[in-house]
Parts: C-alpha cells; sequence; structure tokens
C-alpha cells in the first residue's frame, strides 16, 4: 500500500511540475470553440456510424443464422471481408470513391437510367467517413447480434411457433428482446471503440474531428502535447456519458431476468440519505414477490 | 379410404362417419432423425372431448410424436390430421408437398401445446406471455384479449399475479400461466408434454387440477405424462409406446390392471 501510494505521488508530482505538458495551454484550449466543435463531429460520427452499424449488423446476424445457404453465404463473405481488411484501409477507399465510380444513377440495370449524381456532390468526405466506419463496425455487430441471437433458448422459438407466430414475429417480439441483455455489454464496448476510432478518419481525408482538429492547433501552436491532453479530456468526457447511458440501457432489458432490480446509484445515495432520517426503518421496503411461502422452489426450469 | 377436397380436408376417412372427423388421426407416422428412426409406423386417433394419455420410457418416441401434431417436427412418411386437415402438408395427387410457413403457423392456431419447461417468455409479464399471440397473430381486438387473460388467469387460481414475471413464479405457477397462454388463442386441442415432469412434488397436483378442470369441460387433450393416477382418473385412453412403435392401447384402467404385452408389465411394475 504504502509503496503504491508513493508511486502515485511520484507520477503525479511528475505530472503537474513537468513544464512540457503546458498546464495553462491545456486550460486555455480545453473549451476553445474549433475543439468543442470538433468534439461534436467525432460525437455525430459516433453516433451515426453505430445506427448504421447496428442496423446493418442485425440483418446481417439474421442472414447468416437464415436456412437460406445464399443468404448465409453472402453475409459470410460480408464478414470476411470487412473484418479481414484494416478499417483504415477502408476508410482511405471509400474517400476514393468518386474516382472509382465517378457518377452512379437509377435506372434499369445494364439499361437506360433515369437520374444520375456526382458521386463527389453526394458522397463528402463526411458521409464516405460515416459508410466506411458503419461497414466495417455492421461486421463486428453481426457476430454480437448473432451470439445474442444463440444465446436464447430453443423453447422459446418452439413455444411462439406452438402460439402460431411467424418466423420475423418470433425475431422481433421473443428472441431479440431477450437476446439484448448478450447484446449490449459488448455493444457499450464497440460504442466507446467507435468513438476512438473515428480519429481514423483523416484516412478519408475529413479533418474536422477531435483529433485532427486538435492536431491542427497543436501545429499552429508548436505545442503538441497539451493539445492531445485537451483531445483526450474530451474523448474521457464523452466516453463516461456513453457508459453512464449503457448502464441504463441494461437495465431496461434486465426486466424479468431478475426479481428486483437492483437500485441505480442515484436511487442508493437517496435511500442511504432517506435511511439516515428514517432512523432504522428501511427507506424502500422490498417488495414481496410470490404468494405463499416457499413458492419459488421449482422455478429453475424455466 | 379416404380422399381430400381442395382445401386438403378430408371427406371422410376409415372408420370415422363424414362431416365428423376425429381431432387427431394417425395413420403409419414415421419419424427419423438422420439414421435413427424415432417413430416407426404409429396409427393413433382420438375424438372430440377425448382425453388421450401417452406412456413409455424415455427415448420411446411419445414426445416426438406429440410434436408431430403441430408440426414442430416435420413427419418422414404416413399421414396425420387435425380435425380432418392434414397436418403440415398439402397432398396433390399421391404427393404430399409442405406448406409455405404462413399455413403452418395458421394451422397451429387451433393446437396448444404445452412445454415440460413451461417456455413462458421470461422478459413478458404474466398477462403480456398470455394477451401476446390473441393480439399479435389473431390480432383480436385488445379489450376482449385482456379481459379474457384476466378470466383465463383466475381460471387457474392466479388472479392477482398479472404483473408478475416468471422469474418471481414458482414452476407450478409458472406452468399454470403456460396452460392459460396455450388456452388464449381457443385451441379445439390441447398437447401437454410431460407437464409436471420438471416440477417439484408438491407443486404437481396444482396442475393436474387446472388439467382435470380442462378435461371436465370438455377439452380435447393428448397428455404425454408419467401421472399415472391422472391416466386412471382423467385419460380416455392409455397408449403405451416403446422403441418408437405404440406396444399396447386401450382404457387406462384396462391397461394399468392387467397389461397385455411383458413391455408394458415390465414398465409398469417400475413405474407404480
Amino acid at each position: 500500500m504504502v509503496i503504491i501510494g508513493v508511486l502515485v505521488a511520484m507520477l503525479i508530482n511528475s505530472v503537474v511540475n513537468n513544464t512540457a505538458f503546458h498546464w495553462d495551454t491545456v486550460g486555455k484550449y480545453l473549451f476553445d470553440r474549433r475543439l468543442s466543435a470538433a468534439a461534436l463531429v467525432t460525437l455525430e460520427l459516433t453516433v451515426l456510424a453505430m445506427f448504421f452499424g447496428v442496423l446493418l449488423g442485425v440483418i446481417l446476424a439474421m442472414m447468416r443464422l437464415s436456412p437460406n445457404p445464399i443468404l448465409s453465404s453472402v453475409a459470410w463473405v460480408y464478414l470476411w471481408v470487412f473484418r479481414g481488411t484494416p478499417v483504415y484501409t477502408q476508410l482511405v477507399f471509400w474517400g476514393l470513391i468518386s474516382v472509382i465510380y465517378p457518377s452512379f444513377g437509377l435506372g434499369i440495370p445494364f439499361g437506360p437510367e433515369f437520374v444520375s449524381f456526382q458521386t463527389q456532390q453526394v458522397i463528402t468526405f463526411f458521409v464516405a467517413a460515416v459508410i466506411g466506419l458503419s461497414l466495417n463496425e455492421s461486421a463486428y455487430m453481426a457476430e454480437i447480434v448473432r451470439a445474442g441471437i444463440l444465446s436464447v433458448s430453443e423453447g422459446q422459438t418452439e413455444a411462439a411457433s406452438a402460439l402460431g407466430m411467424r418466423r420475423q414475429q418470433i425475431m422481433r417480439r421473443i428472441v431479440l428482446p431477450q437476446a439484448m441483455r448478450v447484446i449490449i455489454p459488448p455493444t457499450g464496448n464497440e460504442v466507446i471503440s467507435m468513438l476512438k476510432t473515428t480519429s481514423l478518419v483523416v484516412a478519408v481525408p475529413l479533418t474536422t474531428d477531435l483529433y485532427s482538429k486538435s492536431r491542427e492547433i497543436a501545429l499552429s501552436l508548436f505545442q503538441p502535447v497539451p493539445l492531445l491532453i485537451c483531445a483526450a479530456i474530451w474523448y474521457l468526457a464523452i466516453t463516461s456519458v456513453l457508459m453512464v447511458g449503457q448502464y441504463y440501457v441494461e437495465r431496461h432489458f434486465a426486466r424479468g431476468s431478475q426479481r428486483e432490480l437492483p437500485p441505480t446509484p442515484f436511487q442508493k445515495v437517496r435511500r442511504w440519505f432517506g435511511g439516515q432520517r428514517g432512523q432504522g426503518q428501511r427507506a424502500v421496503p422490498p417488495m414481496p414477490l410470490g404468494g405463499g411461502g416457499g413458492e419459488r422452489a421449482g422455478a429453475g426450469g424455466g | 379410404m379416404s380422399g381430400t377436397d381442395e382445401g386438403g380436408r378430408v371427406v371422410t376417412n376409415a372408420g370415422a362417419p363424414a362431416g365428423a372427423p376425429r381431432m387427431v388421426l394417425a395413420e403409419g407416422v414415421h419419424k427419423r432423425f438422420g439414421r435413427l428412426e424415432v417413430l416407426k409406423g404409429i396409427d393413433l386417433h382420438v375424438d372430440r372431448g377425448e382425453v388421450m394419455c401417452v406412456i413409455g420410457p424415455s427415448g420411446s418416441g411419445k414426445s416426438t410424436f406429440l410434436r408431430c401434431i403441430n408440426h414442430l417436427e416435420q413427419i418422414n412418411s404416413g399421414r396425420l390430421w387435425v380435425d380432418g386437415v392434414l397436418v403440415g402438408y398439402r397432398q396433390r395427387g399421391d404427393k404430399l408437398y409442405e406448406l409455405r410457413e404462413a399455413d403452418i403457423a395458421q394451422q397451429r392456431l387451433q393446437v396448444g401445446m404445452v412445454f415440460q419447461h413451461f417456455n413462458l417468455f421470461p422478459h413478458m409479464t404474466a398477462l403480456g406471455n398470455i394477451v401476446e399471440a390473441p393480439l399479435r397473430v389473431k390480432r383480436e381486438p385488445k379489450k376482449e384479449v385482456f379481459d379474457r387473460a384476466r378470466a383465463l388467469l383466475e381460471r387457474v387460481g392466479l388472479s392477482g399475479k398479472e404483473d408478475a414475471y416468471p422469474s418471481q413464479l414458482s414452476g407450478g405457477q409458472q406452468q399454470r400461466v403456460a396452460i392459460a397462454r396455450a388456452l388464449a388463442m381457443r385451441p379445439k386441442l390441447m398437447l401437454f408434454d410431460e407437464p409436471t415432469s420438471a416440477l417439484d412434488p408438491e407443486l404437481v397436483g396444482e396442475v393436474l387440477d387446472v388439467m382435470r378442470d380442462l378435461a371436465r369441460d370438455g377439452m380435447t387433450m393428448v397428455v404425454v405424462t408419467h401421472e399415472m393416477g391422472f391416466a386412471r382418473e382423467v385419460g380416455d385412453q392409455l397408449v403405451f409406446m416403446d422403441g418408437g412403435v405404440v406396444v399396447e392401447a386401450g382404457r387406462p384402467r384396462e391397461v394399468l390392471a392387467d397389461p397385455q404385452h411383458e413391455r408394458t408389465r415390465s414398465f409398469l411394475s417400475k413405474v407404480l
């Protein structure tokens, strides 16, 4: 304990008193308009990429589990390509898409086109970054969703089919809500990982995100370290907010899996203060569950 | 002989008077899992309002046969009708064609099923479990469905448990909710797959009571069970299966008191 304490104290001392960190510059630029705007871009990229990544991931997972061999092999090849190549490479590729396909249009396959677009105008660097990040993410999400679906017991599907429900309905109403408990923790990982992966969009090249912007300011000041710290603090702050969000989403999908939900930290604090006032009384009496005594026995079979 | 009209409905079938098909009719039902033959030609029938109990050692094919009745398992040969309608297939000429998913789902609306491990939906309350299929599959009016669901919960002795999640209920209570869930679809036939085998001995009675009431109200039931007392008291037919064939069938009292086959005798001597 003492050794750890001494080491921590030494570390703090070296960080605080080392002039290379330029703490005054950190304080000056942390809330700089350019940096907060860049943080917003990073957040937008994260949210959009995760949204489309999850959506496509669910579709891919269902394709992989489909009895149709064409659907499942298409999904397999997709996963093979997008998990097997670096996301940086993929981002460079999407940045170059307008070179590969200068224009695209809607029309009859191999026939006349009705409308045509200049790729460069539609697929801006921001759009290219979202596409690149989403497609890459969907390959990972597909496996997470598949694991979730497989974790739901076969009996659930059987009971639902015996009630006359159709495959899609069973998936949406019965299997996915239960799979969520398994899906959410790794998805939280993915969101946080995505937040940081957005710093690679410079490959597109998109330079309005948090990392690129902090680099830009740092280069103009000839002080790389303090701006790096500013960016790190922003990333940390956003991650913290996301983690709180994950906690509440997990709680929501824990419905029915526990007899009584554990209190949130907020409730714990309130209960603690309430308990102090109540003098020995429990602030929130536990809900009596189940009917008579000892009736919960044998519930394990379900 | 039996013939079918366009919809696959049996016009007449062997032994049954025209216009009143048997509730369940199986002819030469075979089922294989890979190379393992689980059902080796089952011929059985259940009439309207009858309770048929199926007993036999594990691996005898009794659960598989039950699951064939609502096409949870596909049969490999033979024919199976529920209320005169061919289950899971359409017959054209001599050939059988498997029905589309939507048609199979449609057929299952007529048949309720209760499982050994209850298989309640854990993320829904007791009431939610019961109203799910009537609302989402049959699209019946909300108020009617909820009223019926509450009445069913009361019927199985669980009023007051509407908002309880399955994990908050005992095994016996869960199984009774599962029975109410099946009844909410107003089936004409109920299948029970060892409904009390996963229960603590002291909880078996409450589930059997509900089933006994159901039989008394005239529900047609096929019950795979190890409860000989229930079979004797409630069953109209008792079927003993072993090795994928029906070894012996008859009135429960007669089969239990005076089994004709050596295999039945040795099985009963172990379980009674």
